[in-house]
């Protein structure tokens, strides 16, 4: 059984799945492992009781997407992000479950390239699963939760960074754990505002998500008073930059971008990852770069060791071999949100875990020195975001100074006046 | 001879001068890889004794002879000589040791092993690990009852304080309790335990008997964003009066009434008090600082703090010989 779990971690999330279609929809191999280890350990709390423990099912439903390569050679794209983090996370709740007498199982799917995620759905829904972690970009993830079958169904976002998502397109079965885009840059913002660097040149990439972190940008500016100076839309170029001397024509092409009107920042939407990484060091002027290069702002990164983020780091790269990314994390906290439900409630339906998420005396413990709730106005998880530099992490918003009534939390993204969403249940 | 004379002599003219507190501080490092020795008189810094890496857990052995400290990136506990001041052996203690126990015999050693949910039973003097008892995830805080009959460990992602019988070795009970809880410790009657929860930002006072959760302590602090009201470090004074809690980074202890589980007043410490330990008198609490480097000494009775001492770099744990 090993075997079969290792040979579907090399193979899964690449398009040698297309050559399997037999690989999926995938009934975990987890299980079965997870079920023998709980027999074996854990149980001595438990011994003298003899009921079979309460079983949560998780179905991880997500899609191979062949993704460029990406700018820096430091850089990889592992196969099963996201995945681990959720395996993680059923690893963590398997270990409380053993004294609580509860299992949690993780079945995966991972649907092919151009292949129907709908249909993918409908077989999980009708084999009885009710609480999905979806991997999934906007159109997959709307289309999903549309369904008939997902009607009293929780579904965990884990991907999508799309406001629209907690706006006008919100859906009641959907929760966000993922950041929103709205956050991340109104957690960029506040930092920037506390350094009084209130002038912004901004340079987008022509991508559709590039364009849509650029919106959040200029919404977050306004929301802070900070000032955009100068806007650029850059289409990346098409050289090949990495060959022998490709180094002189970015060198060259950077400032000529950056030349303009005189900025504190420079920022950065580059979510496609075709030339922000060749800002820093080559800007006309020497300023430093942010937004989806430089320094980011991002739920989780490998520089974050406070509040105990060590002990997760270690534990996610001893399952992995390799570092935590942050739809690991995400993958991760939708697990443990599950968990921490059951634990509370002790009870293992969707509908009970649902509803105590979505109420007010839910918290889950994220390695970010404070409760993480769910807003009830659009379902996005409320959650401090990390502003990480390469190797260190430069700070942590919301910044000391930004107020709200019931929660620093939600002065980042949308808050309830200002939300578009409008949940019926 | 005439060594232990001097010394004999040294340590009447110390009585004389200072009848109060002649007594030592010993901090971990966190950061610093080192035990910082602070005498308890002159309130300085008298010594630092190298340590391996990521020295947290530490604790002195009935007699006070030796000083532990778990290793945590070196996973062992460490073991100092406190005449010597230097570090004279090592026990296995399972990987990433964090906070221990100690049997009141001094001989049995339960540790915390965070990255494997696990707790390491240890005997001292044979340095040989006894056995292991499986608990939640990361666990962490650690207390023995005072007839060294159940340990209690808490685990921070699980959030429970686990009760392990010490005879059989076996989980007794499973408290939860709110998220994170970092340490406890049993009152002196060896009645209750008190939790404390970083993330739940409260205390929970378990019933020993029983396991349940008899009350749950809150705390406001005008001027301080909840969120920044971080419980870990906690101590209940032997004559079951008091209760000390540190809060992280409100930077403040805690004073409460452990009759009424009122909150009496909170004092303002270092940045980022973490532990607690009392003198044998119970005349002072030192409290760790992780963010400030340094020690605040409080005057117990009085309720005030009276000093903080530079030590290390990220002062951790601090425990006290007479």
């Amino acid at each position: 059984m090993p075997d079969a779990a290792q040979q579907w971690l090399h193979t899964g999330g690449t398009q040698g799945n297309r050559q399997r279609p037999w690989l999926w929809p995938r009934r975990a191999v987890l299980t079965v492992l997870l079920a023998a280890a709980w027999a074996i350990g854990g149980s001595r709390a438990i011994a003298q009781q003899a009921d079979q423990p309460a079983t949560v099912e998780i179905a991880y439903l997500t899609q191979v997407v062949e993704r460029a390569p990406p700018l820096s050679l430091l850089d990889t794209i592992p196969a099963d992000e996201g995945l681990l983090g959720a395996r993680l996370g059923i690893d963590d709740n398997n270990t409380t479950g053993s004294f609580t007498q509860q299992k949690f199982v993780l079945s995966e799917t991972v649907v092919p390239q151009g292949e129907d995620v709908a249909a993918a759905f409908r077989k999980l829904a009708a084999a009885g699963h009710k609480v999905f972690v979806a991997d999934l970009p906007r159109a997959a993830l709307l289309a999903i939760a549309d369904l008939p079958e997902a009607k009293g169904a929780v579904i965990f976002n884990v991907q999508a960074r799309d406001d629209a998502l907690r706006g006008a397109e919100c859906r009641p079965n959907v929760l966000h754990v993922i950041p929103n885009r709205a956050m991340l840059t109104d957690a960029l913002a506040q930092y920037l505002a506390w350094k009084q660097w209130r002038r912004w040149y901004l340079i987008a990439g022509t991508n559709e998500t590039d364009k849509l972190y650029a919106e959040a940008i200029k919404r977050s500016a306004q929301k802070f008073g900070i000032k955009i100076v100068e806007e650029r839309s850059y289409d990346g170029g098409s050289t090949a930059r990495r060959t022998d001397t490709g180094h002189a024509l970015i060198q060259k092409q950077m400032p000529v971008l950056t030349q303009g009107a005189d900025y504190d920042v420079l920022v950065v939407a580059d979510e496609s990852d075709l030339f922000g990484e060749y800002l820093p060091y080559r800007s006309f002027r020497p300023r430093p770069v942010a937004g989806t290069q430089g320094m980011v702002p991002t739920a989780w990164h490998r520089t974050h060791e406070q509040w105990g983020g060590t002990q997760l780091q270690n534990r996610f790269e001893k399952l992995g071999k390799r570092p935590m990314t942050e739809r690991d994390y995400a993958g991760w906290l939708a697990v443990r949100s599950v968990g921490e439900a059951a634990t509370r409630t002790m009870k293992t339906d969707a509908a009970s875990l649902d509803g105590f998420i979505r109420g007010g005396d839910f918290g889950v413990a994220g390695f970010k020195g404070q409760k993480l709730s769910f807003r009830a106005w659009d379902g996005q998880l409320r959650q401090p975001i990390l502003l990480a530099a390469a190797r260190t992490l430069v700070s942590v918003s919301p910044q000391e100074g930004f107020l709200h009534q019931r929660s620093e939390l939600d002065t980042l993204g949308f808050d309830q006046p200002e939300s578009k969403c409008r949940l019926k249940r | 001879m005439k060594l232990g004379l001097l010394s004999a002599s040294a340590a009447i003219l110390l009585a004389l001068a200072a009848p109060a507190a002649a007594e030592t501080i010993y901090v971990t490092n966190e950061k610093g890889n080192s035990v910082s020795v602070v005498d308890g008189q002159s309130l300085a810094v008298t010594k630092t004794i190298p340590v391996g890496k990521r020295p947290r857990g530490v604790m002195l052995s009935p007699d006070g002879k030796w000083l532990y400290v778990c290793v945590s990136d070196d996973h062992a506990v460490q073991v100092i000589d406190v005449d010597k001041q230097q570090v004279v052996r090592k026990l296995p203690s399972g990987d990433d040791p964090e906070q221990f126990a100690l049997s009141p015999d001094g001989n049995t050693l339960y540790v915390a092993n965070e990255d494997d949910n696990l707790v390491t039973i240890v005997d001292v003097p044979k340095a040989m690990v006894l056995g292991t008892v499986k608990v939640g995830v990361e666990p962490e805080g650690m207390a023995i009852s005072p007839d060294g009959k159940t340990v209690v460990v808490t685990s921070e992602t699980t959030s429970m304080v686990h009760f392990i019988d010490t005879a059989t070795r076996k989980i007794a009970g499973n408290v939860l309790v709110d998220n994170r809880p970092r340490a406890a410790t049993f009152t002196a009657d060896g009645k209750q335990v008190w939790a404390t929860a970083e993330i739940g930002s409260s205390v929970s006072v378990i019933d020993v008997a029983t396991h349940k959760v008899i009350r749950r302590i809150t705390f406001e602090i005008a001027g301080v964003r909840r969120d920044q009201i971080q419980p870990v470090g906690v101590r209940t004074s032997r004559d079951g009066k008091l209760a000390f809690v540190a809060l992280g980074p409100a930077n403040r202890v805690a004073v409460i009434d452990a009759q009424t589980f009122e909150v009496k007043t909170y004092l303002l410490v270092g940045q980022r008090v973490w532990q607690l330990a009392f003198n044998a008198g119970e005349t002072r609490l030192y409290t760790t600082n992780g963010v400030s480097n340094d020690i605040s000494v409080i005057d117990v009775p009085a309720l005030k703090v009276i000093k903080s001492v530079t030590v290390g770099q990220a002062p951790w744990g601090v425990a006290v010989r007479p």
